[in-house]
């Protein structure tokens, strides 16, 4: 019975050693928060890493409120919001790193294709319930949000519905995915996401009479717009002032302009 | 109205036996729907490359190295622990109020929903202990949500091993330590085995509680420090961000069948050890 | 004292110790969940904690009973499916079917408790949520859908415990009520059904605490909306998917209303695991005899 407790406690000090040897390098740089960014900093990490491989770069999501606790308790490097920081969240150092609109979808079948923004501001508050009043069919509105955390709904919230709370019988999701792909299956649903995730699956509504697209942004002419920021505590870590250089230099930007995203310059 | 007790007979059998074929159908289909999506996805590319493009192509490799390595810290930390009280409570003690309140514990731990463990651990482990987001924060919650079944298992492993084996062993004059490691316990193996292998299955399936100890990064995970996605993880973000219905459908009959294979193997051992002492 | 026991004393203690970890992993569990959420509770008033229509934790506002609802309802419809046919299922299985088909059933049953609940909840997105809303109408993402969902998944739990219960009734009453000339379906009724009650409870209220503390399923299925559900195709948020769905970002107060949402969650399940242990070792000490 004495060599199988030898080899545990020998396993066990293996793994202890093969954990403090990670810890002490400090060469991981974990991303979190926002998923409007996550897809994006995947991508990021993805190339950064051929370059560096040294460095691990680990992404999470979680939403933007989750990464701004993270980056201020020090879970993560660095973390993302998709939505401006409130006062009490100034203290932490941020850096843009792209530019997104705000896209609200439906469903590919819907006949509605253009509203305008007090419409949008109506639907969400509850006020507006049927279809027939945008000149669709006449069907419930199924009206689908983020969670309260979610930067991608904090930028909804201030640039959409002002004071307005986004009543209480919306569907909630917690990622921008999970909101495209429910709004894909229901013909009778609207929701917003990040207008660099939209795809074949759901389409873009017009709002007042402006679609979303990179020119729209540009000229202003769009103006449901959020920055994506990548905060950290103070100055970054050498490891995470490496993949924020990255991210911001004519590579890492070419991406998001691939991506759907607006570049920084 | 009251029917005659014939008719009423062979209403009830016909009610019932719809009832039930129809439960076991709906029971069954789920198994099968999946397998049957999911078998085409599976592939030795898919089980052996890493996710692409956030899990949109490419394989689940690292998911399922996360797995192993999780649920591999979860075992190592709960044996010892629940094999240990096991011990405590069936050889070294009577029935009192010390082992009372100790199975109560126990039996209460095991009901805990695995959210508040999630919320528990994200708190202690990720924010206040400082590992972060980590297959050490994933284990040691885990290694807690499994402790219960280790215990209770590993009790009823020990309690079937007859007294006479005890017996011979203190007349050839073994101390109680001796008796214990050189004789209860290698015959109580299969039982303590089968509890391990049933805390695996359930260590497999666990999603609220590791996505927010452990995390959800999709690289092959470094150190205890670095953060992994298990293949429940992974399945639960495919599926509901509508990734890649395919490789959904394909991670989630690898887990199926992980579950089929730790249920037989729990079978077996179990009906190997109740023949050995019937 | 020679060497040899005073090793086993030491080895005593080193157990004890040990067994207490359970104990007091439990304790440390409880003891920060109650100090992080009890002073919210208070500090809001429990009334207004409890009984609050309102969700919105970035205005401060913090008002549980439409989760509170939400489970109770989703409770309530998981357990109407799954009591009348996880009953029916152990009852066939033991009564009118031979012990031989039992014995293959069984531990498919068994099985299927150990599928993922992301995996139950998957089918409930690709197949029940859409036939709901094509069939019903509304968003499909329900109470209804949840409560099918965890009906199922409750499924295995009941029939299995309900199974070993009426097993444990002694033969020699199903004959004397087979000598009387009851019919089985009489007999069922009118003895084995009463005798294994407290069994069949248990495994009921076994079935129930699975039921509520159900995320992953649930947050699947359910539409996760913040008000209270107007009907069975209304949208529903359970305690346990708001813990998930706002644990990661939760700071300051939030977090703690969401440990006070654990805290009452916690006793509830408490509650119903005192009463299944209490009903269960009656049972063991009605069949000894």
């Amino acid at each position: 019975m004495r060599y199988p407790l030898y080899l545990v406690s020998f396993l066990l000090c293996l793994v202890l050693s093969t954990a403090c040897a990670g810890r002490r390098a400090g060469n991981d740089v974990i991303v979190a928060g926002s998923t409007s960014i996550q897809p994006f900093a995947d991508k990021w990490a993805e190339i950064f890493i051929k370059t560096r491989p040294d460095l691990g770069v680990s992404v999470q999501g979680g939403g933007s409120s989750a990464g701004i606790q993270a980056c201020k308790s020090g879970a993560c490097q660095i973390g993302m919001s998709s939505r401006e920081l409130k006062a009490e969240e100034k203290d932490l150092h941020e850096i843009v790193v792209a530019r997104d609109g705000l896209a609200i979808i439906v469903h590919p079948s819907n006949p509605v294709r253009a509203a305008t923004l007090s419409e949008i501001k109506q639907i969400f508050a509850g006020d507006l319930a049927n279809w027939k009043f945008l000149g669709g069919p006449d069907k419930a509105i199924t009206v689908v949000t983020r969670e309260e955390g979610s930067g991608t709904r904090g930028a909804f919230q201030e640039l959409v519905m002002g004071k307005t709370r986004i009543f209480r019988g919306a569907i909630t999701e917690d990622s921008n995915g999970t909101v495209r792909e429910i709004v894909a299956n229901d013909p009778h649903s609207v929701g917003f996401i990040s207008l660099g995730l939209v795809n074949g699956q759901v389409r873009a509504l017009s709002l007042d009479g402006v679609e979303g697209n990179e020119a729209n942004i540009r000229n202003g002419r769009y103006r449901l717009v959020r920055p994506f920021l990548f905060l950290t505590r103070g100055e970054p870590t050498a490891a995470a002032r490496a993949f924020i250089d990255f991210v911001l230099s004519d590579e890492g930007q070419s991406l998001v302009k691939n991506e759907g995203l607006i570049p920084v310059k | 109205m009251s029917l005659d007790p014939r008719t009423s007979q062979r209403v009830a059998r016909t009610v019932l036996w719809g009832m039930t074929i129809l439960t076991v159908a709906v029971l069954l289909f789920i198994i099968f729907f999946i397998l049957r999506k999911g078998l085409p996805a599976l592939s030795l590319e898919f089980l052996t490359k890493n996710p692409v493009d956030m899990g949109k192509e490419g394989g689940i490799f690292s998911t399922i190295i996360g797995t192993l390595v999780l649920t591999a810290l979860a075992i190592l930390i709960a044996t010892p622990l629940g094999v240990g009280t096991a011990i405590y409570l069936t050889e070294y003690t009577w029935e009192n109020a010390v082992t009372r309140v100790i199975r109560f514990g126990a039996e209460c731990l095991a009901g805990i929903p695995s959210i508040i463990f999630g919320l528990f651990g994200f708190i202690l482990f990720v924010t206040k202990l400082g590992f972060g987001w980590s297959i050490l924060s994933g284990g040691l919650t885990l290694a807690f949500m499994i402790l219960p079944t280790i215990i209770r298992t590993s009790e009823e492993a020990i309690k079937s091993v007859p007294a006479a084996y005890r017996q011979v062993s203190f007349s050839l004059g073994g101390t109680k330590w001796q008796t214990v490691t050189r004789v209860v316990l290698p015959a109580a193996l299969p039982g303590i085995v089968t509890g391990i292998i049933l805390s695996i299955g359930r260590s497999i399936g666990e999603t609220a509680a590791v996505i927010f100890t452990a995390g959800s990064a999709l690289r092959i995970p470094t150190s205890l420090f670095s953060s992994s996605r298990t293949m429940s993880v992974h399945f639960y973000i495919l599926a509901r961000e509508g990734i890649s219905m395919p490789r959904a459908y394909g991670t989630a009959a690898v887990l199926v069948i992980a579950i089929l294979i730790v249920n037989i193997a729990t079978y077996t051992l179990m009906n190997k050890f109740i023949k050995k002492y019937s | 004292m020679n060497r040899l026991e005073k090793k086993d004393r030491l080895i005593r203690l080193a157990l004890l110790m040990i067994a207490f970890s359970a104990v007091s992993i439990l304790a440390v569990i409880t003891i920060f969940m109650f100090e992080q959420g009890t002073p919210i509770m208070f500090k809001y008033g429990l009334k207004s904690f409890l009984a609050g229509s309102d969700w919105y934790p970035s205005e401060k506002i913090f008002g549980l009973w439409p989760m509170i609802v939400g489970s109770f309802y989703v409770t309530l419809g998981a357990l109407a499916i799954g009591v009348p046919f996880g009953l029916a299922c152990s009852v066939v299985l033991t009564e009118f079917s031979s012990a031989r088909l039992r014995r293959i059933i069984k531990p498919v049953i068994e099985l299927l408790a150990g599928i993922p609940s992301v995996v139950y909840g998957f089918m409930g997105m690709v197949i029940l949520v859409p036939f709901i809303r094509k069939t019903f109408g509304g968003p499909g993402l329900s109470v209804l859908a949840a409560s099918i969902i965890l009906g199922i998944m409750i499924l295995p739990t009941i029939i299995s415990i309900s199974i070993d219960a009426i097993l444990a009734i002694p033969p020699s009453y199903r004959a004397g009520s087979i000598a009387l000339g009851a019919t089985p379906w009489q007999t069922v009724r009118m003895v084995i059904l009463p005798a294994a009650r407290s069994g069949i409870i248990a495994s009921i209220i076994l079935g129930m605490g699975r039921a509520i503390g159900e995320t992953m399923a649930v947050i699947m299925v359910a539409g996760n909306a913040v008000g209270v559900p107007g009907s069975l195709l209304a949208p529903v948020r359970t305690l346990t998917s708001n813990i998930a769905l706002e644990m990661g970002y939760a700071a300051g107060e939030h977090r703690q209303a969401l440990f006070a949402t654990g805290v009452i969650l916690f006793i509830i399940i408490m509650i119903l695991n005192t009463i299944a242990n209490v009903t269960s070792s009656g049972r063991k000490r009605k069949t000894k005899a």
